[in-house]
């Protein structure tokens, strides 16, 4: 059954994070983000890194499948890490080990791939510990005031509820017609590209003109329902704040104000050593 | 071909906290020369079983054989028999209107065809494309329109020609007259008994929910519930356990219903729960105490 | 007032060589919280006249209208949407939102009930259609006949005074059109909601106040259960049959059993075969 694992990488649960508010997790999402980014040494890294684990112990979800979302990016991030030493622009001072590497160029490198990482691990908690439903619902809340410029903000985040809801239909339906067409000897696995490629034609084009039937039929469904997408549309789910909300608001808060001032602490770390001992 | 399962078992989704136990053990044989039904409600692992016959779901516990093939032997000698399988296997997916993909009715049906006997030439393609058809109670004329411009009834009998053109000894259907209206329905049945009497397929299997169909056109029934089989045998010794198939909340054929309350009044009649069976029966009751 | 009227109603897709007509001159009156079963053939029209009475279609001349709000007025299509909902075949293609009460509030929401209401809305709909329990749950997860009570639900939750239900019954089980019937049958009896339902089973039919036949676009036998079921001959040409009790009935009586006229229902048969076999 195909529908099972398209439901994102939702991992159920009652933790702390999960019963944050959608809005307050993407928002404190973006500021970890920037976190990362503001770090400029280890020590503010590490310090981001601390905060990250402090996540994942209060979301409840196992620390593999957190891992598992760097898996997806390994490749990436060897990649981009192979590039920062094999292009260090080396400094006066730098010390040389062979060929064009350099130890701070290493270093640079391990620091980029961490702030990758760190990235996604923060990232995949967010879809980790949010059902696609209520993200929609947060990113709706947080573009409401796009509306004020006539952005269609509804319209939006109701094309992306329908597009999350169909995908179990969908799937579903995919993984029968390709059952039939297999029933009638249709080949998915063997040959080459172009081949292929072709054997998907009759999974395809009946799976297309599914989705135009399913969509025209769902068009009625909702006029039926009196949609119009007119503004006296209200709206049943309202989304609240809480204390949790706060209370993960100021660990955030504190956490952030930790990594600019190890930031600063290690600029002036040599100022600061001076002046005692000078 | 004959079909034997023993204890065969199949879970879904194994790992997961969705896990589901489809088939919990089913031991069914099903002879050649039968049209055979199964019924059971959505969720009884009826799908999952019609699935294992042509190799679509592997077989995970237990036994099956397909004729001389061994499904549950996972050497590579079995694997390439697959094909084989899937030729003498045709399975007929519910709305199978929804595979169609050609622009003809005919490059559809000839889609299996082709992907079975990739050997044949045009002249024996055409040939089998047109009898084929013929055999599902279409003309020459349609040959060339859209399969999407045909009636609900018309695509599903074409759909069924697709799978037919190739031959199969064993024909499955899952619930292959839902949606069509009561004309429909009886038309298709018909065909299906037409196609097995006429020695065009050995076996006919058809999933179903509806009880009087069932005793009206099977010879043998098997009934799915939970993952396993409850009830086999012909529909006289399935269906005369009311009591059983009321407590599955499958019920009983009316004429099953209808021998139930006469036997409550001490009427009692031997039927095999067929309309014209009963019909008989009843007169028969009704000149011997008159 | 009359809860649905055709007026002469034609209705036709495409143009020129391709043009089809599906509805001819059709006339129709549906009084206020009746139960009409609507039959016919595929492609007999049935489905199209559903769509004309919400507006879904607007009729190519003649005029549709509902507590005499004509569906050509724009205006009015708000209003008679609210008061006539519709349940589709498609369980899967209904459904707008991934949990059910996200999905029952979609209709309320649309036409600008305050939430305290809405909520009072969801919960009545939930109610009247015993689907409480699964409130919470993702609508992907439910079986074709709960699928189909939550989309009763979600028109419910509109408020409507008629429940059209185009071949809602058609892709379930038995036990799933059992629980839906029962919905719709509580609906029309207990809160008086006009039912006009479409449907292949002749079954669903006979518990009908009034049954309409169609045939090529037109009306061809209207009345009671008993008085439509009692043309046999036309019910054959329209592509339909008799109910299987009927059936049953009808063999018994050829063979020679004097069996009354009018038994449409396996109840009905089995209580006059009892007194004629036990009364000898």
């Amino acid at each position: 059954m195909l529908s099972e694992v398209t439901f994102g990488q939702y991992y159920p649960s009652k933790s702390f994070v999960h019963r944050l508010d959608p809005r307050v997790k993407i928002l404190l999402l973006i500021a970890y983000i920037v976190m990362i980014f503001t770090a400029q040494n280890f020590l503010g890294l590490i310090a981001s890194l601390l905060f990250l684990s402090l996540t994942i112990i209060f979301s409840g979800v196992p620390i593999g499948s957190v891992l598992k979302s760097i898996k997806a990016i390994l490749f990436l991030v060897i990649f981009t890490a192979i590039l920062n030493i094999l292009f260090y622009s080396p400094k006066q001072g730098d010390t040389h080990l062979f060929w064009v590497v350099y130890v701070e160029g290493l270093i640079s490198a391990g620091f980029l791939a961490l702030r990758l990482i760190s990235l996604v691990m923060g990232s995949s908690i967010l879809t980790l510990t949010t059902t696609p439903v209520s993200l929609t619902d947060g990113i709706e809340s947080l573009l409401s005031p796009l509306k004020l410029v006539k952005f269609p903000v509804h319209d939006l985040a109701l094309i992306m509820s329908i597009a999350l809801r169909s995908i179990p239909t969908l799937a579903n339906e995919t993984e029968r017609i390709i059952n039939a067409q297999k029933a009638r000897g249709a080949d998915f696995d063997s040959g080459n590209i172009i081949k292929k490629a072709k054997a998907l034609v009759p999974v395809l084009i009946p799976l297309l003109i599914s989705a135009f039937r399913r969509g025209d039929e769902l068009g009625d469904a909702m006029d039926a329902r009196c949609y119009s997408g007119s503004k006296v549309r209200t709206k049943y789910k309202k989304l609240t704040l809480s204390v949790r909300d706060l209370i993960a608001f100021l660990v955030t808060v504190v956490a952030f104000a930790g990594v600019i001032l190890l930031n600063i602490y290690e600029l002036n770390v040599l100022a600061y050593f001076a002046k005692i001992w000078g | 071909m004959r079909i034997v399962a023993e204890n065969l078992s199949f879970t879904y989704n194994k790992k997961s906290k969705f896990k589901v136990d489809a088939l919990a053990g089913v031991t069914l044989t099903i002879e050649e020369d039968s049209f055979f039904g199964i019924i059971g409600h959505t969720g009884s692992g009826k799908s999952t079983f019609i699935q294992h016959l042509n190799g679509l779901i592997p077989v995970e516990k237990g036994s099956l054989t397909v004729g001389d093939i061994n499904l549950a032997d996972k050497s590579k000698i079995v694997k390439k028999r697959y094909k084989e399988l899937r030729s003498k296997v045709g399975m007929v997916f519910q709305y199978p209107e929804y595979q169609l993909f050609a622009e003809t009715v005919y490059e559809d049906v000839a889609f299996g065809f082709r992907n079975f006997f990739p050997d044949a030439s045009k002249e024996e393609e055409k040939k089998a494309v047109f009898q084929t058809l013929a055999l599902m109670g279409l003309g020459a004329e349609y040959i060339n329109q859209s399969p999407l411009d045909l009636s609900g009834g018309q695509k599903r009998r074409v759909a069924i020609a697709g799978v037919l053109v190739t031959k199969p000894e064993i024909l499955v259907l899952d619930e292959p007259v839902a949606g069509l209206d009561p004309v429909g329905k009886n038309e298709l049945m018909k065909t299906l008994r037409v196609l097995l009497d006429n020695g065009v397929v050995k076996t006919v299997i058809v999933v179903s929910h509806d009880m009087d169909e069932v005793c009206e056109n099977c010879d043998s029934v098997a009934v799915f519930s939970e993952g396993r089989v409850v009830l086999s045998g012909s529909p006289k010794e399935v269906f005369k356990n009311s009591k059983e198939m009321s407590e599955l909340r499958l019920g009983v054929p009316v004429t099953g219903y209808l021998k139930d309350e006469l036997s409550k009044m001490g009427v009692e009649i031997d039927v095999d729960f067929t309309r014209d069976d009963f019909v008989e029966k009843v007169v028969e009751y009704y000149k011997n105490i008159k | 007032m009359q809860a649905i009227e055709f007026k002469n109603v034609s209705f036709s897709y495409g143009d020129g060589d391709s043009r089809k007509e599906v509805l001819k001159d059709f006339s129709l009156t549906i009084k206020k919280g009746s139960f009409v079963a609507l039959l016919g053939r595929n492609g007999s029209g049935k489905s199209t006249c559903a769509k004309l009475i919400n507006g879904l279609l607007i009729p190519t001349s003649g005029t549709v209208t509902v507590f005499g709000m004509d569906t050509k007025d724009k205006s009015n299509l708000f209003e008679i949407r609210k008061r006539a909902g519709m349940v589709f075949q498609n369980p899967d293609n209904q459904q707008i939102a991934s949990i059910v009460e996200d999905d029952v509030a979609f209709g309320p929401e649309n036409i600008g009930v305050p939430r305290k209401e809405i909520k009072e809305r969801i919960d009545y709909a939930l109610s009247v259609t015993g689907t409480e329990e699964f409130r919470h749950s993702e609508v992907a997860r439910l079986s074709g006949g709960q699928k189909q009570r939550v989309a009763i639900a979600g028109a419910i939750a509109l408020l409507p005074e008629i429940l059209i239900l185009d071949e809602s019954t058609s892709m379930l089980d038995p036990k799933g059109r059992k629980e839906v019937m029962e919905v719709v049958r509580t609906l029309n009896r207990e809160k008086g909601m006009t039912v006009i339902d479409i449907t292949h089973y002749m079954d669903e039919a006979v518990e009908a106040d009034e049954i309409c036949i169609m045939d090529n676009g037109v009306i061809t036998a209207q009345g009671t259960p008993n008085q439509v079921f009692a043309q046999k001959e036309l019910i054959a040409k329209c592509g339909l049959e008799l109910p299987v009790s009927a059936k049953i009935a009808e063999k018994l009586k050829s063979a020679g059993l004097p069996l009354p006229e009018g038994i449409l229902t396996k109840e009905a048969l089995s209580d006059k075969l009892c007194e004629l076999l036990r009364k000898i």
